[in-house]
């Protein structure tokens, strides 16, 4: 089998004496689609900051292409420019020009010549539908739009791997779909990516491989058709359970209401 | 109102009045470069340095410009560090308005939430670049009308030079209202020459606080 784009090995993290990931580990293939999924504050978006470097890990050891990349304090640029990374509050540059926001990475961090990256730039805008945006600000767009131009922006630096953090958390619900599909494209042209998503059928559509993450350990890992269909363990179970809703209205009993 | 009297004396104050522009500009300039320095020291927290410059701008910032250029003019000379009335008056102004500005630089950069430098980080650039392309043009932005308000500050301030015996603004009235005694063309003088100077510059700030209001970046491209 292929060297992992990314192995991630027995990673530790804790925010002051409060333990956030207790021992993670993952390997990550070219071109497959990792989901990682578990209740909020389990640790899922700490393992992506980890992984580039925005927030520094108390033990183990994250290999990029074989290469070390944690514990580094110098050069944390360049690796990064080979790991794009999206965030739920898009983090569009308020100052800039969509093109601006899309060609500062490429022009400046990686020096492409300015011409080159903005025909990129436009036919990647293209590809996501925002064409006739490229000379607005951000804040004339939409969640949606914003979403979509975050994620062309992170694209323009040709990464080894996307890391994707809950991007449509912040969306309403009719915008959210124009942002997966986005997703759903890159992983169909192959992108390696690792998504930490609440969309569950999004999961089940896009991955290749699904963590369930608890209390910052990997719980059960495998498959999205037996995670989402038979998962093995309780724990899961129970989660899964937590995103149908099955009640019908007298059925629910109502807490501590004198008037009943 | 003698205005003939007035109309004589119009070239001193010309004079005077370039003095007081000239190295209130000095002093302004040197500021912003001093202010900004000391409030990127502060925003990296660069050990050491950012406590000296902590204790930098209480100094600056709780002392008197008056007690400021007697020190470096009356008391540096007596342990042998002599410079001349105009290095005074911009090492001087500088020294105030250095704190000032890197209040206000500071006020800007922390409005610049920080996920803005992560995504910065996240497209490969250096702090170097991050810096420059992302945190201050916003930064800036934010901070245009406590620039304005300390340009403003510090012009005013240069009225102090005349302790050096600089023949700035208040210098020029300050002589002639003692060898000649007419006190209110004197003044009314001096109050006109420093509103010509620093009405501009007041009105300058109004615009481009109306332009960058709350950094309203691509309010005037509405869709």
């Amino acid at each position: 089998m292929s060297e992992p784009i990314l192995r991630v090995k027995d990673v530790h993290k804790s925010f002051d004496e409060t333990g956030v990931l207790h021992g993670v580990s993952l390997d990550i293939r070219e071109g497959e689609v990792v989901v990682i999924v578990g209740p909020s504050g389990c640790g899922k978006s700490t393992l992506l900051r980890c992984i580039n470097g925005l927030e520094t890990i108390d033990r183990g050891e994250i290999f990029l292409r074989g290469e070390k990349i944690s514990g580094r304090t110098k050069d944390l640029h360049l690796v990064r420019q080979k790991i794009g990374m999206v965030f739920q509050s898009y983090d569009l540059f308020p100052h800039m020009k969509v093109m601006d926001n899309l060609l500062l990475g490429p022009v400046r961090a990686l020096g492409r010549p300015r011409e080159e990256a903005e025909k990129e730039a436009m036919e990647m805008l293209a590809r996501v539908g925002l064409r006739e945006k490229a000379d607005v600000y951000p804040r004339t767009l939409s969640g949606g739009q914003k979403q979509r131009v975050a994620l062309v922006r992170a694209m323009m630096m040709h990464p080894e791997i996307l890391l994707l953090d809950e991007i449509t958390a912040a969306l309403d619900p009719e915008m959210v779909s124009e942002v997966l599909n986005v997703v759903i494209d890159l992983a169909r042209g192959g992108m390696t990516m690792a998504i930490v998503t609440h969309e569950m059928r999004f999961a089940e559509a896009v991955a290749d491989e699904v963590l369930f993450l608890e209390d910052g350990v990997v719980v059960e890992q495998g498959p999205p058709e037996k995670f989402f269909h038979a998962p093995e363990t309780e724990r899961a179970q129970q989660f899964l359970k937590s995103f149908t809703y099955s009640f019908k209205k007298s059925e629910v009993q109502p807490k501590n209401n004198p008037e009943d | 109102m003698d205005w003939s009297f007035i109309g004589v004396h119009v070239p001193d104050y010309i004079g005077g009045a370039w003095v007081t522009l000239r190295f209130g500009l000095y002093g302004v300039a040197c500021s912003m470069v001093l202010g900004l320095l000391c409030c990127l020291a502060q925003y990296f927290r660069v050990p050491v340095l950012r406590r000296i410059v902590g204790a930098y701008i209480e100094v600056a910032r709780n002392t008197p410009l008056l007690v400021q250029l007697f020190f470096l003019y009356q008391g540096l000379p007596r342990v042998g560090i002599r410079f001349s009335a105009q290095a005074c008056a911009v090492i001087g102004l500088t020294f105030l308005g250095g704190a000032y500005m890197a209040e206000a630089f500071r006020s800007g950069l922390e409005a610049v939430d920080r996920s803005q430098t992560e995504a910065g980080q996240c497209i490969g650039l250096t702090a170097a670049q991050n810096i420059r392309f992302v945190i201050l043009p916003q930064a800036l932005a934010t901070a245009v009308p406590a620039l304005f308000a300390n340009i403003i500050f510090l012009i005013k301030e240069t009225s102090m030079f005349s302790v050096l015996a600089m023949m700035d603004l208040m210098n020029v009235a300050d002589t002639l209202r003692t060898s000649g005694g007419r006190t209110i063309e004197v003044l009314f003088m001096l109050v006109a020459a420093y509103l010509v100077l620093l009405l501009p510059v007041s009105l300058i700030a109004t615009l481009a606080e109306r332009r960058l209001r709350y950094a309203g970046f691509g309010d005037r491209h509405p869709v």
